[in-house]
Protein backbone atom coordinates (compact mmCIF):
# COMPACT_ATOMS: atom_id res chain seq x y z
CA UNK A 1 0.00 0.00 0.00
CA UNK A 2 1.15 3.18 -0.91
CA UNK A 3 2.95 5.40 1.76
CA UNK A 4 1.54 9.41 2.24
CA UNK A 5 4.08 10.98 -0.27
CA UNK A 6 6.09 13.24 2.08
CA UNK A 7 8.32 15.39 0.25
CA UNK A 8 10.58 18.06 -0.49
CA UNK A 9 13.50 19.69 -3.04
CA UNK A 10 16.46 21.12 -2.57
CA UNK A 11 17.84 23.72 -4.58
CA UNK A 12 21.14 24.88 -5.49
CA UNK A 13 21.24 28.62 -6.65
CA UNK A 14 23.55 29.84 -9.11
CA UNK A 15 25.93 32.88 -7.36
CA UNK A 16 28.34 35.87 -8.89
CA UNK A 17 29.60 39.19 -7.94
CA UNK A 18 28.65 41.18 -10.81
CA UNK A 19 31.97 44.01 -11.15
CA UNK A 20 34.18 41.66 -9.59
CA UNK A 21 35.38 38.59 -11.95
CA UNK A 22 37.82 37.13 -8.73
CA UNK A 23 35.21 36.89 -6.37
CA UNK A 24 34.95 33.97 -4.17
CA UNK A 25 31.63 32.28 -4.05
CA UNK A 26 32.35 29.94 -0.47
CA UNK A 27 32.69 32.85 1.34
CA UNK A 28 29.89 34.63 -1.24
CA UNK A 29 27.76 32.42 -0.27
CA UNK A 30 28.69 32.54 3.76
CA UNK A 31 27.87 36.03 3.32
CA UNK A 32 24.52 35.26 1.70
CA UNK A 33 22.90 32.48 3.85
CA UNK A 34 24.15 34.75 7.13
CA UNK A 35 23.03 38.09 5.46
CA UNK A 36 19.46 36.45 6.41
CA UNK A 37 18.48 37.13 9.81
CA UNK A 38 16.13 35.46 11.96
CA UNK A 39 15.06 36.47 15.60
CA UNK A 40 16.10 33.20 16.88
CA UNK A 41 19.49 32.84 15.27
CA UNK A 42 21.33 31.56 17.35
CA UNK A 43 24.80 29.88 17.06
CA UNK A 44 23.36 26.57 16.04
CA UNK A 45 24.90 23.22 14.57
CA UNK A 46 23.81 21.00 11.55
CA UNK A 47 24.15 18.00 12.98
CA UNK A 48 26.55 15.79 10.81
CA UNK A 49 25.96 12.71 12.84
CA UNK A 50 24.29 10.63 11.64
CA UNK A 51 24.27 11.66 7.75
CA UNK A 52 25.49 8.57 5.61
CA UNK A 53 26.23 10.01 2.25
CA UNK A 54 27.70 6.99 0.84
CA UNK A 55 25.33 4.42 1.60
CA UNK A 56 23.79 3.27 -1.60
CA UNK A 57 20.42 1.68 -2.19
CA UNK A 58 21.54 -0.79 -4.10
CA UNK A 59 23.06 -2.65 -0.66
CA UNK A 60 26.13 -1.63 0.02
CA UNK A 61 28.54 1.37 1.99
CA UNK A 62 31.55 2.89 -0.56
CA UNK A 63 34.48 3.44 0.93
CA UNK A 64 35.25 7.21 1.40
CA UNK A 65 36.12 10.52 3.38
CA UNK A 66 32.78 11.88 4.63
CA UNK A 67 33.00 15.75 4.74
CA UNK A 68 32.26 17.33 8.42
CA UNK A 69 33.02 20.99 9.03
CA UNK A 70 34.61 22.21 11.80
CA UNK A 71 32.05 24.10 14.70
CA UNK A 72 32.81 27.37 13.66
CA UNK A 73 32.44 26.77 9.34
CA UNK A 74 29.32 24.44 10.30
CA UNK A 75 27.80 27.27 12.54
CA UNK A 76 29.06 29.97 9.96
CA UNK A 77 27.67 27.46 7.13
CA UNK A 78 24.64 26.26 8.01
CA UNK A 79 20.96 28.03 8.79
CA UNK A 80 17.86 26.17 10.38
CA UNK A 81 15.09 28.44 9.43
CA UNK A 82 11.80 28.45 11.68
CA UNK A 83 9.67 27.78 8.90
CA UNK A 84 11.52 24.26 9.17
CA UNK A 85 13.98 25.00 6.07
CA UNK A 86 17.68 24.26 5.68
CA UNK A 87 19.58 27.21 4.31
CA UNK A 88 23.11 26.80 3.53
CA UNK A 89 26.28 26.90 1.52
CA UNK A 90 27.06 23.79 -0.32
CA UNK A 91 30.47 23.62 -2.10
CA UNK A 92 29.84 26.89 -4.04
CA UNK A 93 26.36 27.32 -3.95
CA UNK A 94 23.85 28.54 -1.65
CA UNK A 95 21.32 26.31 -1.31
CA UNK A 96 17.65 26.13 0.37
CA UNK A 97 15.88 22.90 1.58
CA UNK A 98 12.43 23.30 1.90
CA UNK A 99 10.58 21.90 4.71
CA UNK A 100 8.94 18.10 4.42
CA UNK A 101 4.81 18.99 2.87
CA UNK A 102 2.67 16.02 2.74
CA UNK A 103 1.29 17.75 -0.55
CA UNK A 104 2.48 19.19 -4.07
CA UNK A 105 0.73 22.41 -3.41
CA UNK A 106 2.65 23.07 -0.11
CA UNK A 107 5.53 21.97 -2.12
CA UNK A 108 4.97 25.00 -4.63
CA UNK A 109 4.16 27.44 -1.93
CA UNK A 110 7.84 25.87 0.12
CA UNK A 111 9.75 26.17 -2.75
CA UNK A 112 8.84 29.77 -3.86
CA UNK A 113 9.03 30.84 -0.17
CA UNK A 114 12.93 29.93 -0.63
CA UNK A 115 13.42 32.00 -3.50
CA UNK A 116 12.07 35.16 -1.28
CA UNK A 117 14.34 34.27 1.36
CA UNK A 118 16.89 33.95 -1.07
CA UNK A 119 16.14 37.36 -2.58
CA UNK A 120 15.64 39.29 1.03
CA UNK A 121 19.29 38.08 1.64
CA UNK A 122 20.99 38.95 -1.48
CA UNK A 123 19.38 42.28 -0.69
CA UNK A 124 20.88 41.85 3.05
CA UNK A 125 24.06 40.84 1.40
CA UNK A 126 24.37 43.61 -1.37
CA UNK A 127 24.01 46.07 1.52
CA UNK A 128 27.58 44.94 2.81
CA UNK A 129 29.43 44.53 -0.39
CA UNK A 130 31.64 47.84 -1.79
CA UNK A 131 30.10 49.26 -4.73
CA UNK A 132 29.93 48.10 -7.85
CA UNK A 133 30.21 45.21 -6.41
CA UNK A 134 26.82 43.50 -6.72
CA UNK A 135 25.59 40.29 -5.89
CA UNK A 136 23.34 38.18 -8.07
CA UNK A 137 21.52 35.36 -7.35
CA UNK A 138 20.11 32.52 -10.11
CA UNK A 139 17.69 29.73 -10.00
CA UNK A 140 18.96 27.67 -12.90
CA UNK A 141 21.31 25.01 -13.20
CA UNK A 142 24.10 25.47 -15.79
CA UNK A 143 26.22 28.07 -16.55
CA UNK A 144 27.18 27.48 -20.62
CA UNK A 145 30.88 26.62 -19.57
CA UNK A 146 30.31 22.80 -18.81
CA UNK A 147 29.84 23.36 -15.20
CA UNK A 148 25.99 22.10 -13.35
CA UNK A 149 24.18 22.25 -9.90
CA UNK A 150 21.72 20.72 -9.20
CA UNK A 151 17.47 20.92 -8.11
CA UNK A 152 16.74 17.99 -6.38
CA UNK A 153 13.49 16.18 -5.10
CA UNK A 154 13.19 14.17 -2.32
CA UNK A 155 9.75 11.47 -1.90
CA UNK A 156 9.46 9.41 1.04
CA UNK A 157 8.67 5.58 -0.09
CA UNK A 158 7.86 2.51 1.41
CA UNK A 159 11.43 0.75 2.12
CA UNK A 160 9.32 -2.85 1.06
CA UNK A 161 9.28 -1.65 -2.57
CA UNK A 162 12.68 -3.16 -4.52
CA UNK A 163 15.08 -0.63 -5.55
CA UNK A 164 14.82 -2.57 -8.53
CA UNK A 165 11.42 -2.06 -9.31
CA UNK A 166 12.17 1.64 -8.67
CA UNK A 167 15.01 1.79 -11.29
CA UNK A 168 13.08 -0.35 -14.18
CA UNK A 169 9.39 1.88 -13.84
CA UNK A 170 11.02 5.26 -13.07
CA UNK A 171 13.94 5.36 -15.70
CA UNK A 172 11.48 5.70 -19.01
CA UNK A 173 9.73 8.59 -16.58
CA UNK A 174 12.85 10.44 -16.20
CA UNK A 175 14.08 10.34 -19.03
CA UNK A 176 10.31 11.75 -20.42
CA UNK A 177 8.85 13.81 -18.09
CA UNK A 178 11.32 17.13 -18.88
CA UNK A 179 8.63 17.56 -21.54
CA UNK A 180 6.20 19.46 -19.17
CA UNK A 181 9.72 20.34 -16.37
CA UNK A 182 11.96 21.36 -18.51
CA UNK A 183 13.66 24.52 -17.67
CA UNK A 184 14.41 25.36 -21.40
CA UNK A 185 18.37 26.26 -22.63
CA UNK A 186 19.81 27.75 -24.88
CA UNK A 187 22.81 26.01 -26.63
CA UNK A 188 24.35 22.47 -25.83
CA UNK A 189 27.03 21.49 -23.02
CA UNK A 190 29.06 18.52 -22.17
CA UNK A 191 30.45 17.54 -24.93
CA UNK A 192 26.71 16.81 -26.78
CA UNK A 193 25.41 17.46 -30.00
CA UNK A 194 25.31 21.22 -31.17
CA UNK A 195 21.55 22.44 -30.74
CA UNK A 196 19.79 26.13 -30.74
CA UNK A 197 17.38 25.24 -27.74
CA UNK A 198 16.78 22.25 -25.91
CA UNK A 199 14.48 21.40 -23.47
CA UNK A 200 16.45 20.68 -20.18
CA UNK A 201 19.06 22.40 -18.47
CA UNK A 202 20.65 19.05 -17.09
CA UNK A 203 19.90 16.40 -20.11
CA UNK A 204 23.54 17.12 -21.13
CA UNK A 205 25.10 16.31 -17.91
CA UNK A 206 23.94 12.52 -17.74
CA UNK A 207 26.39 9.94 -18.32
CA UNK A 208 25.47 6.81 -16.24
CA UNK A 209 21.67 5.16 -15.54
CA UNK A 210 22.40 4.54 -11.86
CA UNK A 211 24.88 5.50 -9.60
CA UNK A 212 25.77 7.01 -5.92
CA UNK A 213 27.46 10.09 -7.19
CA UNK A 214 25.79 13.33 -7.78
CA UNK A 215 28.71 15.46 -9.20
CA UNK A 216 30.72 13.60 -11.32
CA UNK A 217 29.40 11.25 -14.03
CA UNK A 218 25.86 12.08 -12.99
CA UNK A 219 23.30 9.00 -12.93
CA UNK A 220 19.63 9.58 -13.60
CA UNK A 221 18.92 7.75 -11.08
CA UNK A 222 20.44 8.05 -7.90
CA UNK A 223 21.04 5.61 -5.48
CA UNK A 224 22.01 7.81 -2.36
CA UNK A 225 20.42 6.30 0.39
CA UNK A 226 19.95 8.38 3.49
CA UNK A 227 16.54 8.11 4.78
CA UNK A 228 17.01 11.19 7.37
CA UNK A 229 14.04 8.88 9.19
CA UNK A 230 13.26 5.33 10.30
CA UNK A 231 15.35 2.89 8.00
CA UNK A 232 13.56 -0.07 8.48
CA UNK A 233 10.48 1.19 7.33
CA UNK A 234 11.52 3.90 4.87
CA UNK A 235 13.41 5.04 1.98
CA UNK A 236 13.65 9.05 0.83
CA UNK A 237 14.24 8.43 -3.12
CA UNK A 238 17.03 11.24 -3.90
CA UNK A 239 15.86 12.78 -7.45
CA UNK A 240 18.63 14.41 -9.19
CA UNK A 241 17.50 14.56 -12.53
CA UNK A 242 15.40 17.55 -12.53
CA UNK A 243 15.79 21.61 -13.63
CA UNK A 244 15.44 24.20 -11.50
CA UNK A 245 11.96 25.37 -12.15
CA UNK A 246 10.27 29.20 -11.79
CA UNK A 247 6.93 28.49 -13.23
CA UNK A 248 4.53 27.17 -10.04
CA UNK A 249 2.55 25.25 -12.66
CA UNK A 250 5.66 23.27 -13.57
CA UNK A 251 6.74 23.36 -10.31
CA UNK A 252 3.22 21.51 -9.23
CA UNK A 253 3.44 19.30 -12.42
CA UNK A 254 6.93 17.98 -11.76
CA UNK A 255 6.22 16.68 -8.07
CA UNK A 256 2.88 15.99 -8.83
CA UNK A 257 3.24 13.72 -11.40
CA UNK A 258 6.37 12.32 -9.89
CA UNK A 259 4.63 11.01 -6.73
CA UNK A 260 1.61 9.88 -7.89
CA UNK A 261 4.37 7.41 -10.10
CA UNK A 262 5.91 6.84 -7.28
CA UNK A 263 3.12 5.75 -5.18
CA UNK A 264 2.05 3.44 -9.13
CA UNK A 265 5.01 1.46 -8.56
CA UNK A 266 4.87 1.27 -4.64
CA UNK A 267 1.42 -0.62 -5.29
CA UNK A 268 2.22 -2.26 -8.31
CA UNK A 269 0.54 -0.24 -10.67
CA UNK A 270 3.14 0.11 -13.46
CA UNK A 271 1.98 -3.50 -15.60
CA UNK A 272 3.90 -2.41 -18.89
CA UNK A 273 7.41 -2.65 -19.52
CA UNK A 274 8.58 1.00 -21.13
CA UNK A 275 12.29 0.00 -20.98
CA UNK A 276 14.42 2.41 -23.01
CA UNK A 277 17.13 0.61 -25.28
CA UNK A 278 19.99 4.04 -24.54
CA UNK A 279 18.66 5.60 -21.42
CA UNK A 280 21.49 8.43 -21.17
CA UNK A 281 21.35 8.71 -25.02
CA UNK A 282 17.20 8.93 -24.82
CA UNK A 283 17.69 11.68 -22.37
CA UNK A 284 19.60 14.27 -24.62
CA UNK A 285 17.02 13.24 -27.96
CA UNK A 286 14.57 13.94 -25.79
CA UNK A 287 16.18 17.40 -24.52
CA UNK A 288 17.03 18.42 -28.05
CA UNK A 289 13.56 18.09 -29.89
CA UNK A 290 11.60 21.33 -28.83
CA UNK A 291 9.10 19.93 -31.19
CA UNK A 292 8.67 16.73 -28.63
CA UNK A 293 8.20 14.16 -31.83
CA UNK A 294 11.25 12.51 -31.83
CA UNK A 295 11.01 8.40 -31.75
CA UNK A 296 12.85 6.96 -28.69
CA UNK A 297 14.04 3.23 -29.27
CA UNK A 298 13.07 0.73 -26.66
CA UNK A 299 14.16 -2.09 -25.74
CA UNK A 300 11.06 -4.22 -27.17
CA UNK A 301 12.32 -3.27 -30.39
CA UNK A 302 9.72 -0.67 -31.43
CA UNK A 303 9.60 3.41 -31.03
CA UNK A 304 7.55 5.52 -28.91
CA UNK A 305 8.25 9.30 -28.61
CA UNK A 306 8.26 11.05 -25.33
CA UNK A 307 5.07 12.06 -25.44
CA UNK A 308 4.00 8.97 -26.17
CA UNK A 309 5.72 7.52 -23.37
CA UNK A 310 4.37 9.76 -20.67
CA UNK A 311 0.98 9.19 -22.04
CA UNK A 312 1.37 5.48 -21.52
CA UNK A 313 2.17 6.06 -17.23
CA UNK A 314 -0.68 8.85 -17.55
CA UNK A 315 -3.31 5.87 -18.90
CA UNK A 316 -1.96 3.62 -16.04
CA UNK A 317 -2.32 6.42 -13.87
CA UNK A 318 -5.80 6.82 -14.47
CA UNK A 319 -6.78 3.25 -14.50
CA UNK A 320 -4.74 3.30 -11.01
CA UNK A 321 -6.95 6.48 -9.57
CA UNK A 322 -10.71 4.97 -11.11
CA UNK A 323 -11.33 3.36 -8.05
CA UNK A 324 -12.58 4.86 -5.00
CA UNK A 325 -12.23 8.26 -4.41
CA UNK A 326 -8.89 10.30 -5.34
CA UNK A 327 -7.62 13.32 -3.61
CA UNK A 328 -8.80 16.37 -5.25
CA UNK A 329 -4.92 17.81 -5.60
CA UNK A 330 -4.21 14.47 -7.07
CA UNK A 331 -7.03 14.53 -9.78
CA UNK A 332 -6.21 18.08 -10.92
CA UNK A 333 -2.96 16.89 -11.12
CA UNK A 334 -3.87 14.49 -13.48
CA UNK A 335 -5.98 16.66 -15.55
CA UNK A 336 -3.18 19.18 -16.07
CA UNK A 337 -0.80 16.67 -17.02
CA UNK A 338 -3.41 15.59 -19.19
CA UNK A 339 -3.71 18.92 -20.83
CA UNK A 340 -0.33 19.17 -20.78
CA UNK A 341 0.49 15.61 -23.36
CA UNK A 342 -3.16 17.13 -25.64
CA UNK A 343 -0.82 20.18 -25.89
CA UNK A 344 2.25 18.66 -26.42
CA UNK A 345 0.68 16.16 -29.26
CA UNK A 346 -0.60 19.52 -31.11
CA UNK A 347 1.91 22.03 -30.89
CA UNK A 348 4.14 22.19 -27.22
CA UNK A 349 3.97 26.36 -27.50
CA UNK A 350 0.24 25.64 -26.92
CA UNK A 351 1.39 25.43 -23.50
CA UNK A 352 2.98 29.28 -23.23
CA UNK A 353 2.37 30.75 -19.84
CA UNK A 354 2.55 26.63 -18.26
CA UNK A 355 5.61 25.52 -18.85
CA UNK A 356 9.29 26.99 -18.19
CA UNK A 357 10.84 25.77 -21.31
CA UNK A 358 8.04 26.58 -23.33
CA UNK A 359 7.45 30.10 -21.81
CA UNK A 360 11.33 31.17 -22.15
CA UNK A 361 11.36 29.57 -25.80
CA UNK A 362 8.17 31.71 -26.68
CA UNK A 363 9.73 34.79 -25.02
CA UNK A 364 13.28 34.23 -27.13
CA UNK A 365 11.08 33.81 -30.23
CA UNK A 366 9.44 36.91 -29.86
CA UNK A 367 12.29 38.90 -29.40
CA UNK A 368 15.00 37.46 -31.45
CA UNK A 369 12.33 38.10 -34.39
CA UNK A 370 11.55 41.69 -33.41
CA UNK A 371 15.45 42.75 -32.80
CA UNK A 372 16.62 40.20 -35.77
CA UNK A 373 18.82 37.96 -33.98
CA UNK A 374 20.17 34.65 -34.34
CA UNK A 375 20.29 31.54 -31.67
CA UNK A 376 23.68 32.35 -31.12
CA UNK A 377 23.37 36.38 -30.34
CA UNK A 378 24.95 37.16 -26.64
CA UNK A 379 21.74 38.95 -25.98
CA UNK A 380 19.61 35.57 -26.33
CA UNK A 381 21.81 33.72 -23.87
CA UNK A 382 21.39 36.83 -21.49
CA UNK A 383 17.47 35.73 -22.19
CA UNK A 384 18.46 32.48 -20.99
CA UNK A 385 20.56 33.31 -17.97
CA UNK A 386 18.20 36.29 -16.96
CA UNK A 387 14.63 34.28 -17.00
CA UNK A 388 16.27 32.77 -13.49
CA UNK A 389 17.45 35.94 -11.94
CA UNK A 390 15.66 36.25 -8.79
CA UNK A 391 15.68 39.83 -8.90
CA UNK A 392 11.80 40.44 -8.43
CA UNK A 393 12.14 43.75 -11.25
CA UNK A 394 14.91 41.90 -13.66
CA UNK A 395 14.33 38.50 -13.74
CA UNK A 396 12.07 37.71 -16.81
CA UNK A 397 10.23 34.89 -15.08
CA UNK A 398 8.64 37.10 -12.99
CA UNK A 399 8.42 39.82 -15.72
CA UNK A 400 6.22 37.57 -17.27
CA UNK A 401 4.40 36.72 -14.26
CA UNK A 402 3.69 40.34 -13.57
CA UNK A 403 2.27 40.74 -17.18
CA UNK A 404 -0.26 38.12 -16.75
CA UNK A 405 1.72 35.68 -18.78
CA UNK A 406 2.68 32.63 -16.19
CA UNK A 407 -0.47 30.82 -15.08
CA UNK A 408 0.17 30.34 -11.14
CA UNK A 409 -1.15 27.61 -8.90
CA UNK A 410 -0.50 29.45 -5.65
CA UNK A 411 -0.77 33.34 -4.49
CA UNK A 412 1.68 35.79 -3.02
CA UNK A 413 0.02 35.75 0.74
CA UNK A 414 0.55 31.93 0.83
CA UNK A 415 4.13 32.12 -0.02
CA UNK A 416 5.42 34.95 2.20
CA UNK A 417 3.17 33.18 4.99
CA UNK A 418 5.25 30.34 4.22
CA UNK A 419 8.71 31.78 4.59
CA UNK A 420 8.18 32.53 8.60
CA UNK A 421 6.15 29.64 9.26
CA UNK A 422 6.42 25.75 9.20
CA UNK A 423 3.79 23.46 7.75
CA UNK A 424 1.68 22.38 9.49
CA UNK A 425 1.64 18.61 9.01
CA UNK A 426 4.66 17.24 9.17
CA UNK A 427 7.82 17.00 11.42
CA UNK A 428 8.87 20.35 10.12
CA UNK A 429 6.35 22.05 12.54
CA UNK A 430 7.89 20.82 15.51
CA UNK A 431 11.45 22.32 13.73
CA UNK A 432 10.22 25.47 12.89
CA UNK A 433 8.44 25.91 16.19
CA UNK A 434 10.95 24.75 18.66
CA UNK A 435 13.61 27.21 16.64
CA UNK A 436 11.00 29.96 17.23
CA UNK A 437 10.45 29.44 21.09
CA UNK A 438 13.77 28.06 22.38
CA UNK A 439 16.28 29.38 19.85
CA UNK A 440 19.06 30.16 21.81
CA UNK A 441 18.64 26.81 23.79
CA UNK A 442 19.04 24.95 20.10
CA UNK A 443 22.61 23.65 20.03
CA UNK A 444 22.13 21.45 16.63
CA UNK A 445 19.44 20.54 14.28
CA UNK A 446 19.13 17.81 11.44
CA UNK A 447 16.00 16.46 9.32
CA UNK A 448 15.35 13.94 11.88
CA UNK A 449 16.51 15.51 15.46
CA UNK A 450 17.04 18.38 17.07
CA UNK A 451 19.31 18.90 20.19
CA UNK A 452 19.04 21.49 23.19
CA UNK A 453 21.25 22.28 25.53
CA UNK A 454 20.16 23.39 29.21
CA UNK A 455 21.86 25.15 31.68
CA UNK A 456 25.48 23.15 31.46
CA UNK A 457 23.54 19.75 30.97
CA UNK A 458 24.88 17.20 28.46
CA UNK A 459 23.24 17.68 25.23
CA UNK A 460 19.61 16.31 24.84
CA UNK A 461 18.76 14.71 21.11
CA UNK A 462 15.26 14.16 20.41
CA UNK A 463 14.82 12.20 17.62
CA UNK A 464 12.27 12.98 14.99
CA UNK A 465 12.27 9.63 12.64
CA UNK A 466 8.56 9.93 11.52
CA UNK A 467 8.26 12.60 9.32
CA UNK A 468 4.48 12.71 9.64
CA UNK A 469 4.77 13.12 13.66
CA UNK A 470 5.83 16.10 14.87
CA UNK A 471 2.59 17.73 13.41
CA UNK A 472 0.92 20.66 15.18
CA UNK A 473 -1.77 18.53 16.11
CA UNK A 474 0.32 16.27 17.87
CA UNK A 475 2.92 19.11 19.64
CA UNK A 476 0.75 22.10 20.02
CA UNK A 477 -0.33 21.45 23.19
CA UNK A 478 3.20 20.03 24.23
CA UNK A 479 4.78 23.21 23.52
CA UNK A 480 2.41 25.74 25.09
CA UNK A 481 2.73 23.48 28.49
CA UNK A 482 6.88 23.56 27.96
CA UNK A 483 7.62 27.34 28.23
CA UNK A 484 11.33 26.61 28.36
CA UNK A 485 13.77 24.36 26.49
CA UNK A 486 14.24 22.39 29.88
CA UNK A 487 10.40 22.04 30.18
CA UNK A 488 9.81 20.94 27.41
CA UNK A 489 12.74 18.25 27.00
CA UNK A 490 10.98 17.19 31.40
CA UNK A 491 7.65 16.68 29.30
CA UNK A 492 8.88 14.51 26.85
CA UNK A 493 10.42 12.70 29.57
CA UNK A 494 7.05 12.71 31.53
CA UNK B 1 11.57 40.26 23.96
CA UNK B 2 13.53 42.86 23.53
CA UNK B 3 13.84 45.75 21.02
CA UNK B 4 16.53 44.91 18.29
CA UNK B 5 14.49 41.51 17.42
CA UNK B 6 11.09 43.30 16.84
CA UNK B 7 13.52 46.00 14.80
CA UNK B 8 14.72 42.75 12.76
CA UNK B 9 11.28 41.54 12.47
CA UNK B 10 9.49 44.61 11.31
CA UNK B 11 12.91 45.05 8.79
CA UNK B 12 12.09 41.63 7.74
CA UNK B 13 8.68 42.35 7.16
CA UNK B 14 9.06 45.71 5.49
CA UNK B 15 11.84 43.60 3.11
CA UNK B 16 8.78 41.29 2.08
CA UNK B 17 6.65 43.75 1.50
CA UNK B 18 9.42 45.85 -1.29
CA UNK B 19 9.65 42.28 -3.05
CA UNK B 20 6.07 41.56 -3.64
CA UNK B 21 5.02 45.00 -4.38
CA UNK B 22 7.74 44.81 -6.90
CA UNK B 23 6.35 41.41 -7.94
CA UNK B 24 2.96 42.85 -8.66
CA UNK B 25 -0.62 41.60 -7.92
CA UNK B 26 -1.50 38.48 -6.12
CA UNK B 27 -4.56 37.75 -8.06
CA UNK B 28 -4.04 34.69 -10.23
CA UNK B 29 -3.18 35.52 -13.33
CA UNK B 30 -4.57 33.74 -16.25
CA UNK B 31 -1.81 33.98 -19.29
CA UNK B 32 -2.59 36.23 -22.26
CA UNK B 33 -3.77 34.09 -25.15
CA UNK B 34 -4.00 35.57 -29.00
CA UNK B 35 -6.01 32.81 -29.89
CA UNK B 36 -9.64 33.55 -31.57
CA UNK B 37 -12.65 31.50 -31.90
CA UNK B 38 -11.77 31.34 -35.74
CA UNK B 39 -14.84 29.66 -37.74
CA UNK B 40 -17.65 32.85 -38.24
CA UNK B 41 -18.60 32.43 -42.04
CA UNK B 42 -19.63 36.45 -41.82
CA UNK B 43 -18.24 39.13 -44.07
CA UNK B 44 -16.17 40.54 -41.14
CA UNK B 45 -14.10 37.51 -40.91
CA UNK B 46 -11.03 38.67 -42.26
CA UNK B 47 -11.22 42.24 -41.02
CA UNK B 48 -11.57 40.37 -37.62
CA UNK B 49 -8.45 38.12 -38.14
CA UNK B 50 -6.14 41.13 -39.22
CA UNK B 51 -6.98 42.79 -36.09
CA UNK B 52 -6.43 39.65 -34.21
CA UNK B 53 -2.88 39.56 -36.10
CA UNK B 54 -2.79 43.34 -35.38
CA UNK B 55 -3.34 42.81 -31.53
CA UNK B 56 -0.57 39.87 -31.59
CA UNK B 57 1.76 41.66 -32.74
CA UNK B 58 1.59 44.85 -30.41
CA UNK B 59 1.42 42.27 -27.19
CA UNK B 60 4.21 40.47 -28.76
CA UNK B 61 6.18 44.84 -29.17
CA UNK B 62 5.22 45.59 -25.20
CA UNK B 63 6.79 42.27 -24.19
CA UNK B 64 9.80 43.12 -25.90
CA UNK B 65 10.16 46.47 -24.83
CA UNK B 66 9.11 45.53 -21.52
CA UNK B 67 12.51 42.95 -21.77
CA UNK B 68 14.05 45.45 -23.25
CA UNK B 69 14.17 48.01 -20.55
CA UNK B 70 15.47 45.22 -17.89
CA UNK B 71 17.68 43.03 -19.74
CA UNK B 72 21.46 43.28 -18.96
CA UNK B 73 23.02 45.88 -21.23
CA UNK B 74 26.63 44.22 -21.20
CA UNK B 75 25.15 40.72 -22.32
CA UNK B 76 28.22 39.33 -23.82
CA UNK B 77 30.15 39.95 -21.01
CA UNK B 78 28.05 39.28 -18.51
CA UNK B 79 27.47 36.20 -20.11
CA UNK B 80 31.39 35.47 -20.86
CA UNK B 81 31.95 36.31 -17.04
CA UNK B 82 29.37 34.28 -15.39
CA UNK B 83 30.96 30.76 -14.29
CA UNK B 84 30.18 28.40 -11.42
CA UNK B 85 31.43 25.89 -9.48
CA UNK B 86 29.91 22.39 -10.14
CA UNK B 87 27.69 21.49 -7.50
CA UNK B 88 25.61 18.10 -7.35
Amino acid sequence: MAIAKVMGTEVEYGITIKGDPDFDPISSCVLLVNAYREDHAGEILWDYDQENPLADARGFQVDGEKYTPNQQENIARNKTLVNGARYYVDHAHPEYSCPEVTNVRDLVIHEKAGERILEMSRREANALLPPPAQMLIYKNNSDRKGNSYGSHENYLMDRRTSFKQIVEHLMPFFVTRQIFCGAGKVGAENRSQAVDFQISQRADFFETEVALDTMVKRPIINTRDEPHADREKYRRLHVIVGDANLSEYTIYLRNGVTSLVLSMIEDGAIGKSLSLRDPVRAIKEVSHDPTCRSALQMDNGKRMSAVELQAAYLDMALAYTASGSTDPIVADVISKWEHALECLRRDPMELDGKIDWVMKKSMIESFMERKSLDWQSPQVEMLDLQYHDLRPDKGLYYLLERQGRAERIVDDAEISAAVRMPPQDTRAYFRGECLRKYGDAVFGVNWDSISFGVDGEPIKRILMAEPLKGTKAHVEELLESSPTAADLVKNLRA
Amino acid sequence: MHTTTTRQKSHADAAIAVIFSAAGSTQKQQPKKGGGEGGEADAKGPQKLAKKGKELKEDMDALVDEIDEVLEENAEEFVKNYVQRGGE
